[in-house]
């Protein structure tokens, strides 16, 4: 049986005296989620915006299948991609499994429904008249799709945050894809799967450790981002990465 | 006369709906033209095709003798702009608004700052660069998208309804500004309307429109003049009435436009005849008026809308007059639907055709 009060106090320890082991698996639970999260970003928000702004056959149906995607169970994704990566699937030659890019692809995978989803209700709730706006203005046909994605900006700022929440609190698709290895060149284990094992072991002052930072990165990042879209910061970045560098050139011409 | 643009025999459909047929229209280099036609009868989407953000179904655009298709439409646009019956701004800074086609004509930083304060000076929303667009009254949102059209110095600009609900305030500066910029830029204008009175005073040509045709093209008074039947289906336009006009023995003319209304005008008339009364010049009372205006009459409200700092009544009395008073003056008179007013206009503000 657990003493719960020796152990959130172990806990805590190993948090202030910055337990190497404890911030090992969480600076590798954020790089693994960062990048799962990237990668999303590259592919979703161009699918969110085809989706979101062309007229063709079977977009009800495409929608509603993304959405239906965001219920899935994790476990079942994770079989989908344990049984792709494993050695006799369609992806084994890839060799992903039980590795970081693993974990990463197989992270990247679960948001894709999220930033789709939420990204083409963002999309689609930008007034229609945007598109036309910046053409008789004289966009082209991408950069009106590019001021119709300005418009859109905070609905998509949300979708990218929603899916790190989701992916660095994922256990399952990690668990079954990734392995949970500690030690070695492949180091697979995060906040999530080091909690789940930590557990089955009696280790819980290491699960509470990790526990309490996984609830603290979210927050942190999740206030960074509030703090961040207020000062208008994010927005700014987001309507070109070197709009402020351009700014602060031009300003010095 | 150089012809800016040019549709030849223009035909439009959604979804089978034929919205224009068969249009033929030449649009003067230099001139302001006026598309005057009830709601649906075809004018936004002419100006959208002139915009070149809709293609016509069948028959060509030639733009300055060019002929415009899918490899020149990007071109094209460049020089042609459109501003739209219902605001849009982009939901940043008045500033970058403004700014947002110079960019994409990669015009320089100073020269872009330059001219964003001068249209704004012009449309008289100097110093509002900084400002959320958004966050801007209707009637300043209107002018900032006019601001936003003018910087560019296209060739052709195009205004949809620009002055619709607009408080008057706002209606007079967008007047100006049209005048300004047709006769110092000699920017060829087209502009699509339905107020009557609008079309009579700016425009130097008039295009008739109806279920999707132009029945008529000339100068106002020509097209004022012949009382034509197609200028008397206007009769749906705000304060537009059709009757018949006998003189009386003041001098006088009364004009029977129905259901028991009769206008007193000063013109002396006999016959077909069209009136306007300008929503401004109409007084809105509870109780009837002691004074010289010779038209007076009782009813009750049946609409109210919402504008800036006016608010816009349809008062039904027998037949519907649109009337306009100040939010201040509908809160005063503790004005609600169904209640029993009065209006009351002189014979002299009735604009007879």
């Amino acid at each position: 049986m657990a003493d719960i009060l020796g152990d959130t106090i172990h806990a805590l320890q190993l948090i202030l005296s910055g337990d190497p082991a404890v911030f090992e698996i969480v600076s590798r639970s954020l790089f693994f989620s960062g990048t799962a999260i990237i990668l999303a970003i590259l592919w979703g928000t161009p699918l969110a915006m085809l989706i979101a702004m062309k007229e063709f056959r079977g977009k009800t149906v495409i929608k509603t299948f993304f959405n239906t995607l965001i219920g899935l169970p994790t476990v079942v994704l994770g079989l989908i991609l344990f049984l792709s990566f494993s050695r006799g699937g369609p992806l084994g030659f890839l060799g992903l499994l039980y590795t970081p890019g693993g974990i990463i692809i197989g992270q990247a995978v679960l948001v894709t429904p999220i930033l789709v989803s939420i990204g083409v209700s963002a999309i689609e709730s930008v007034d229609p008249e945007i598109m036309s706006l910046a053409q008789t203005l004289g966009a082209s046909e991408s950069q009106a799709q590019i001021a119709v994605l300005k418009e859109a900006i905070n609905g998509i700022i949300l979708s990218d945050l929603a899916s790190f929440n989701r992916a660095i609190g994922e256990l399952g698709v990690v668990l079954m894809v990734g392995g949970n290895i500690e030690g070695g060149g492949n180091q697979t284990s995060v906040m999530t799967t080091s909690i789940a094992r930590d557990v089955q072991i009696n280790e819980f002052g290491l699960a509470i450790a990790l526990g309490i930072l996984l609830v603290i990165v979210l927050f942190t990042i999740n206030m960074i981002v509030v703090i961040l879209k207020r000062a208008n910061y994010l927005v700014e970045l987001a309507k070109g990465p070197y709009a402020k560098l351009k700014r602060s050139r031009e300003a010095k011409r | 006369m150089t012809v800016t643009a040019e549709l030849k025999d223009v035909t439009k459909a959604y979804d089978s709906k034929i919205v224009l047929d068969t249009v033929n229209l030449q649009i003067h280099k230099g001139e302001i033209l006026a598309l005057l036609g009830p709601n649906g009868s075809g004018k936004s989407t002419m100006l959208k095709i002139l915009a070149f953000i809709e293609n016509p179904a069948e028959g060509e655009v030639t733009f300055q003798g060019e002929k415009v298709n899918f490899k020149n439409t990007e071109k094209v646009r460049l020089e042609s702009t459109l501003v739209f019956q219902k605001t849009t701004v982009f939901g940043t800074s008045v500033y970058n608004n403004i700014a947002y086609g110079l960019k994409l004509r990669k015009v320089p930083k100073e020269i872009r700052d330059m001219e964003v304060k001068k249209s704004l000076e012009l449309v008289k929303l100097a110093g509002f660069e900084k400002r959320n667009a958004r966050k801007l009254s209707g009637g300043e949102q209107q002018r900032v998208a006019i601001a936003r059209a003018l910087v560019l110095k296209t060739k052709l600009l195009l205004l949809d309804e620009p002055t619709a609900n607009l408080d008057p305030k706002n209606v007079g500066i967008l007047e100006e500004v049209i005048e300004t910029v047709n006769r110092e830029n000699k920017t060829t204008i087209v502009m699509a309307t339905h107020n009557m009175f609008q079309a009579r005073k700016l425009p130097h040509r008039i295009a008739l429109m109806d279920e999707g045709k132009i029945t008529e093209v000339g100068a106002p008074a020509e097209v004022f003049g012949k009382l034509s039947k197609n200028l008397a289906r206007f009769a749906a336009v705000d304060n537009t009435f059709t009757g018949t006009a006998k003189v009386i023995a003041s001098g006088t003319s009364k004009v029977d436009v129905g259901n028991g209304v009769q206008i007193e005008v000063t013109a002396q008339k006999q016959g077909a005849t069209a009136v306007f009364i300008n929503p401004r010049d109409i007084i809105l009372s509870k109780v009837p008026v002691e004074s010289s205006a010779r038209n007076t009459f009782k009813g009750k409200i049946i609409q109210i809308s919402d504008l800036d700092s006016l608010v816009k009544l349809k008062v039904d009395v027998g037949k519907p007059f649109t009337v306009q008073v100040t939010k201040q003056s509908f809160n005063d008179l503790g004005l609600c639907l169904n209640a029993e007013v009065f209006i009351t206009f002189k014979a002299s503000s009735v604009q007879v055709f």
